[in-house]
């Protein structure tokens, strides 16, 4: 009783201003799905309906207390929600690597992968699922689970907005199903990593301006003076994100009650539009938000200060601003105007110094204590993923040159760089980042197992190699064959010829994601029994008391 | 450095770094983006576009709807090779009334701008059917389905209303006949020639220019209207439109 006294009324409002929000999207969906102008509108608002419904009933249990827990304690930070984070991580990144490993086979063997009359298992529809699973599904989760988790300890206070962040967390994975089964139903506006229709980029919107207020709401409450770095980084990504997808998404239902929409923009500016929301997406979702990891997880792990203050500000200021011009460099020698590709190039090229100011101010935080590269398997995790960033980032500027571009845009090169950041940078950062978590929110000594960690690191690196360098060799030989001339000064190679030449690479990189998606599997064997405490994962309540207490926050220059 | 030291102001107000970063953010994108939407010379002059037939529409939806663009680039780029293989290079001018653009990313299967008229329909079918029973070496998923499934299109006026109102230039009477003309293409021979002639006389004044519009049975079943007709419509189409032998890429007006 004691808990229902101490709740304040605000938090109370909160649980109301949800619930009625909810309710009023699900008589929305409701008359969607009664006058639906397509089957697939139809299944999304009653999937729709289902999922909020089942938030709606969840909500009410957690707001009465049926659960034993009072939601809204300020005393303590809210924990629950970023175990749910990671545990949303773990399943969506499974999920999506694995989606991933089947359209690999499928390219690599297209006589056994296809099912004639099953349009929904055909490449084109599972690869957006695959994608948008893995970058907004893994990657967005991870992002919401450690902004929330960091915001917190850096600036002191327990998360701003009562049922707000549930709204945030649960409306998210509303948007990943809804998202997912359209794919597969086949509803999709086309826009590669845009894909979702009107109603799902309304919903999306309305989940992420609730996002950035949380996170705003939460700084405001901070008992840190200064904002730490890490949260300038989550905050560009929640701010930019925002900007990109409306305008990318500015589109023209076709009826209220249909799935289907038009965009406002159209050819030329509608590929300017696209390239400047996909490249920033890179830019925004998959490099900045996970800088914020890199600048909270990598000092705290080492217990040592972020290396430079200074090149902190400089990067920060000089990748948000560069990276936003780069998107043309999708666009060469199309009929994009020559001067917005010149200013992609341009841009592209500078970009590369901030995005190693960036890597060189991970890397180099590692000072004094280099030695844990060798004894903690996670902290390497987190430094090769800095390599690999290094690595992409080196590598995008050279494949943004016109002349570079000329060879490596429509092929596979283009799909190996994009994994080895994806995979290298984003992946590592990211499980380095639940590595630490699991234990910290658990409240466990150590992982259930180290040596397992060794395991994941070891297969996955290798894994990665191999996709790497057989997308490289891939890339690079059909780019040649496509221009390839011979002595009669005709085309060397028919188009099916380059796809037959890529058959060996193909097999490889199937194999290279599977070594991938094996180390991942790994690695939730070893979450799952860190949390139920087995193996070297003992709880701190069961060992010296002087453990029990999470640890504070390293003093950042920044603080 | 005086300058580092200010910065202390954005890390104790959270409001105003925030502004910063979202006028930091917009700048490039504004720049690059705005332009495009007011500048003349950002799409060229050219003879013979025209808006997509009620039919090749729905074969579009079908082309995005089945993620083609995933694999498919609609985008020759003006290299030797590529002009060679595929045709004349595209122009902005060929999708400007795309929405979205088909450009694509990625070239697992060949371009297809300019695919329309290479392969004969019967091909087309057979392709999509089962794209190794003609290419041995293809890694193309089988579409098969598209021939069974009877095509909706309860839809196709408020979709051409719907084009209409983000600016692709259909007319009232286009609009108002959309069913008609889209049965009348796919299945000439069941309707009086005078749809087909409407249908053919309302695209060929759009266009301004003969031939740009074709009418038959497309998938080999002339009994019923399929997703495959509206496919095969809407690829035979691709990149046939603009009359390159009026076309001046040498002219001021087209110089980008």
């Amino acid at each position: 009783m004691a808990n229902v006294i101490a709740r304040g009324r605000s938090d109370t409002s909160t649980v109301l201003m949800v619930g009625a929000l909810l309710g009023v999207f699900m008589i929305l969906a409701l008359l969607m799905a009664a006058g639906a102008k397509d089957t697939g509108m139809a299944v999304q608002a009653w999937t729709f309906i289902g999922l909020a419904g089942a938030f709606l009933v969840g909500m009410s249990m957690w707001a009465g207390q049926l659960l034993g827990r009072n939601p809204f304690d300020q005393s303590e930070y809210e924990n629950a929600i970023v175990k749910w984070g990671v545990a949303a991580s773990m399943f969506w990144g499974i999920a999506g690597l694995l989606v991933g490993v089947v359209i690999a086979l499928q390219l690599t063997f297209p006589h056994f992968m296809y099912f004639p009359e099953w349009g929904f298992t055909n490449f084109g529809r599972l690869r957006p699922l695959h994608t948008s699973a893995v970058i907004f599904a893994f990657g967005g989760n991870v992002l919401l689970a450690t902004s929330f988790y960091v915001v917190q300890r850096t600036c002191r206070a327990r998360l701003a907005g009562g049922m707000w962040p549930w709204f945030v967390f649960w409306g998210y994975q509303i948007f990943i199903v809804l998202a997912a089964t359209g794919y597969l139903l086949g509803i999709t506006q086309s826009k590669e990593y845009a894909e979702p229709e009107w109603y799902v980029d309304w919903w999306l919107t309305l989940v992420w301006v609730a996002y950035l207020l949380v996170f705003l709401g939460t700084i405001w409450k901070r008992k840190e003076p200064h904002i730490y770095v890490a949260n300038w980084f989550y905050l560009s990504f929640i701010v930019t994100i925002a900007m990109l997808h409306i305008v990318n998404n500015l589109s023209v239902p076709v009826s209220f009650t249909g799935s289907k929409s038009v965009q406002v923009f159209s050819g030329v500016q509608d590929a300017m539009t696209q390239w400047w929301y996909g490249h920033n997406a890179v830019g925004f979702f998959l490099t900045t938000g996970f800088l914020a990891i890199m600048y909270y997880f990598i000092p705290k792990r080492v217990n040592r200060p972020v290396y430079s203050y200074r090149l902190s500000i400089v990067h920060f200021w000089s990748l948000i601003f560069i990276y936003i011009w780069a998107g043309p460099h999708h666009l060469h020698y199309t009929a994009l105007p020559q001067w917005a590709q010149t200013l992609g190039m341009t841009f592209s090229v500078m970009l590369w110094m901030p995005s190693w100011g960036g890597m060189i101010n991970g890397v180099m935080t590692l000072s004094g204590a280099w030695d844990k590269l060798r004894t903690d398997p996670v902290v390497r995790m987190m430094v090769v993923s800095l390599a690999f960033y290094g690595m992409s980032t080196f590598e995008g500027p050279l494949m943004s040159v016109r002349a570079v571009n000329s060879l490596s845009h429509y092929t596979e090169w283009g799909i190996g760089h994009v994994h080895s950041g994806a995979l290298g940078w984003v992946g590592y950062i990211s499980f380095g980042a639940l590595y630490c978590l699991v234990p910290w929110l658990w409240k466990k000594k150590a992982l259930f197992s180290k040596s397992l960690v060794e395991w994941h690191f070891w297969v996955s690196t290798i894994g990665i190699l191999f996709y790497m360098i057989s997308m490289w060799f891939a890339g690079i030989t059909e780019g040649l064959m496509w221009r390839a001339y011979n002595e009669f000064g005709f085309l060397e190679y028919s188009f099916v010829e380059t796809v037959d030449a890529k058959h060996i690479s193909y097999m490889i990189r199937a194999l290279g994601g599977l070594l991938y998606f094996s180390g991942a599997c790994l690695m939730a064997y070893n979450l799952v029994r860190t949390v139920l405490g087995h193996g070297e994962a003992e709880s701190f309540d069961t060992i010296d008391p002087k453990y029990a207490r999470p640890h504070q926050p390293v003093l950042q220059p920044a603080e | 450095m005086g300058l580092m030291n200010k910065h202390v102001v954005l890390e104790r107000h959270s409001l105003l770094l925030t502004i910063c970063i979202l006028i930091v953010v917009s700048i490039g994108g504004i720049i690059q983006m705005v332009p495009l939407m007011y500048m003349d010379n950002t799409i060229e002059r050219v003879d013979g576009m025209r808006p997509y037939t009620p039919l090749e529409l729905a074969g579009r939806d079908i082309y995005v709807r089945e993620g083609c663009y995933v694999c498919h680039s609609q985008m020759v780029r003006p290299l030797r090779d590529e002009v060679e293989r595929y045709g004349h290079y595209s122009l902005a001018a060929e999708s400007m009334y795309d929405h979205p653009f088909q450009w694509g990313s990625k070239r697992t299967g060949p371009d297809l701008a300019r695919v329309g008229g290479k392969y004969s329909a019967e091909w087309q079918v057979d392709h999509l059917k089962d794209p190794r029973s003609v290419v041995p070496e293809s890694v193309m998923p089988p579409y098969a389905f598209l021939a069974d499934k009877t095509l909706k299109f309860d839809g196709i006026k408020d979709r051409l209303k719907t084009e209409r109102l983000v600016g692709v230039p259909y007319t009232d009477e286009m609009i108002e006949n959309a069913k008609v003309h889209l049965v009348a293409q796919a299945d000439p021979d069941n309707l009086g020639y005078d749809d087909v002639d409407g249908l053919v006389e309302a695209y060929t004044a759009a266009s301004g220019r003969e031939g740009t519009v074709e009418a038959r049975d497309y998938d080999g079943d002339p009994t019923r209207i399929t997703e495959m007709d509206a496919l095969v419509a809407y690829l035979q189409m691709t990149g046939t439109l603009v009359d390159f032998s009026t076309y001046e890429a040498g002219d001021l007006k087209n110089r980008r």
